[in-house]
């Protein structure tokens, strides 16, 4: 019976094909360090999952943030794993991108026909640090808000136009409930919208071109 | 090729696969429905007298309302409801004091002097002036306080539901 319905759907959605093409790809003898994308993508879906779960409870106003956190970790039943595996994942995130991108540094494996694939990368990284920095006010405790001047305040130090910088990203000259709801829309929207396109196309070239072996002497 | 009768190498590793991803499902997910679910699991009980005032106060044979404020915590807030106690004195020893939350879908009622009922203005339920149905959808009469009288002051027992 259930191969009967899977043969049903498999003829339809051609499912067998989708496992050849993205699973079962020939690729060459590599090693652990070849598996920091995985760990990336895996990461990043933990983090999705678990920041979805967040926003059950989470208000992004001044006045209901840190409470609503406070409720999640001593109230909320099993609030304290979801908000801690949400806190290290972030963190183990920025690690195993990062990893990954000195992974593909020293192996060579931006080079020609991956160079599109190098380029979403770097966009990768930069969202994920996006990410970490605009989650970290999202608690508004003491640490998130002076954490956030400062961080604004170096953007403030780019030449001509740093001023400008750091109003947009406070959404006016102070650090307020503006730049909460508006990290909080960056954090929860627009950046893991962007990441997942850029996965989607980082991973489409890695199934196309598949992957590179590891580097011999003279290479 | 393993005889049949045999746990096969592939066999065996779809099997032990399997129930180490059952069990994995069960970690995540009895965590991630209990996070879901535990504010509805949370009962919030509790009880109170609340004082209306001298029953002398109240005129007899008009249905006079007595609004109270409760509050109580949901989540991180407080949560102040409003609740309205209608006082009806039959004669001057005989009285009873009625919840104005419709028995139908908790609108709530009104007394209406002309035609004598309490009427709920949501979906036209009508209640006389014992509480009792008059009319309209509503299941059950309204709802009755329990009383007491310490010094000529009326109090009624508040249940939170």
């Amino acid at each position: 019976m259930a191969s009967r319905i899977f043969h049903w759907l498999d003829a339809r959605l051609g499912l067998t094909t989708i496992y050849n093409v993205t699973l079962d790809r020939k690729v060459p003898k590599v090693n652990w360090f070849y598996t920091l994308g995985s760990a990336s993508l895996f990461l990043f879906i933990l983090q999705g999952v678990t920041g979805i779960f967040l926003a059950v409870y989470y208000v992004p106003s001044t006045k209901d943030a840190y409470n609503s956190i406070q409720y999640i970790m001593n109230e909320v039943a099993f609030g304290w794993l979801i908000r801690g595996i949400h806190h290290w994942g972030a963190s183990l995130m920025v690690l195993v991108v990062f990893l990954h991108m000195l992974r593909t540094f020293f192996f060579a494996a931006y080079k020609f026909p991956r160079e599109i694939t190098w380029l979403t990368g770097v966009v990768l990284l930069l969202a994920t640090l996006g990410m970490g920095f605009t989650g970290y006010l999202l608690p508004w405790n003491q640490r998130a808000y002076w954490a956030t001047t400062v961080g604004t305040e170096i953007a403030g130090t780019v030449p001509l136009i740093g001023d400008f910088i750091t109003r947009v990203l406070r959404g006016g000259t102070d650090l307020s409930g503006v730049t909460l709801a508006r990290f909080f829309a960056v954090h929860i929207w627009f950046l893991p919208a962007l990441i997942a396109a850029m996965i989607g196309i980082h991973i489409y070239l890695v199934i196309r071109i598949g992957i590179t072996s590891i580097p011999k002497d003279g290479d | 090729m393993a005889e049949s009768s045999e746990l096969g190498r592939r066999q065996f590793v779809k099997v032990v696969l399997g129930a180490i991803g059952a069990l994995m499902t069960a970690v995540i997910g009895l965590p991630a429905v209990g996070y879901i679910i535990a504010p509805a699991a949370k009962k919030q009980e509790g009880e109170a007298w609340i004082p209306l005032g001298p029953l002398e106060n109240y005129p007899i044979g008009k249905p006079t309302l007595f609004n109270f404020t409760r509050s109580k915590v949901n989540g991180w807030e407080k949560t102040v409801n409003s609740y309205g106690a209608y006082v009806v004195r039959y004669t001057a020893d005989e009285y009873k004091v009625f919840s104005n939350t419709c028995t139908h879908l908790s609108c709530r009622v009104n007394w209406q002097e002309d035609a004598a009922n309490f009427h709920c203005p949501c979906h036209d339920g009508i209640f006389d002036i014992q509480g009792r149905v008059g009319g309209g959808p509503p299941p059950r009469p309204l709802d009755e306080y329990e009383t007491k009288l310490e010094d000529g002051n009326l109090l009624i027992r508040f249940v939170e539901a």
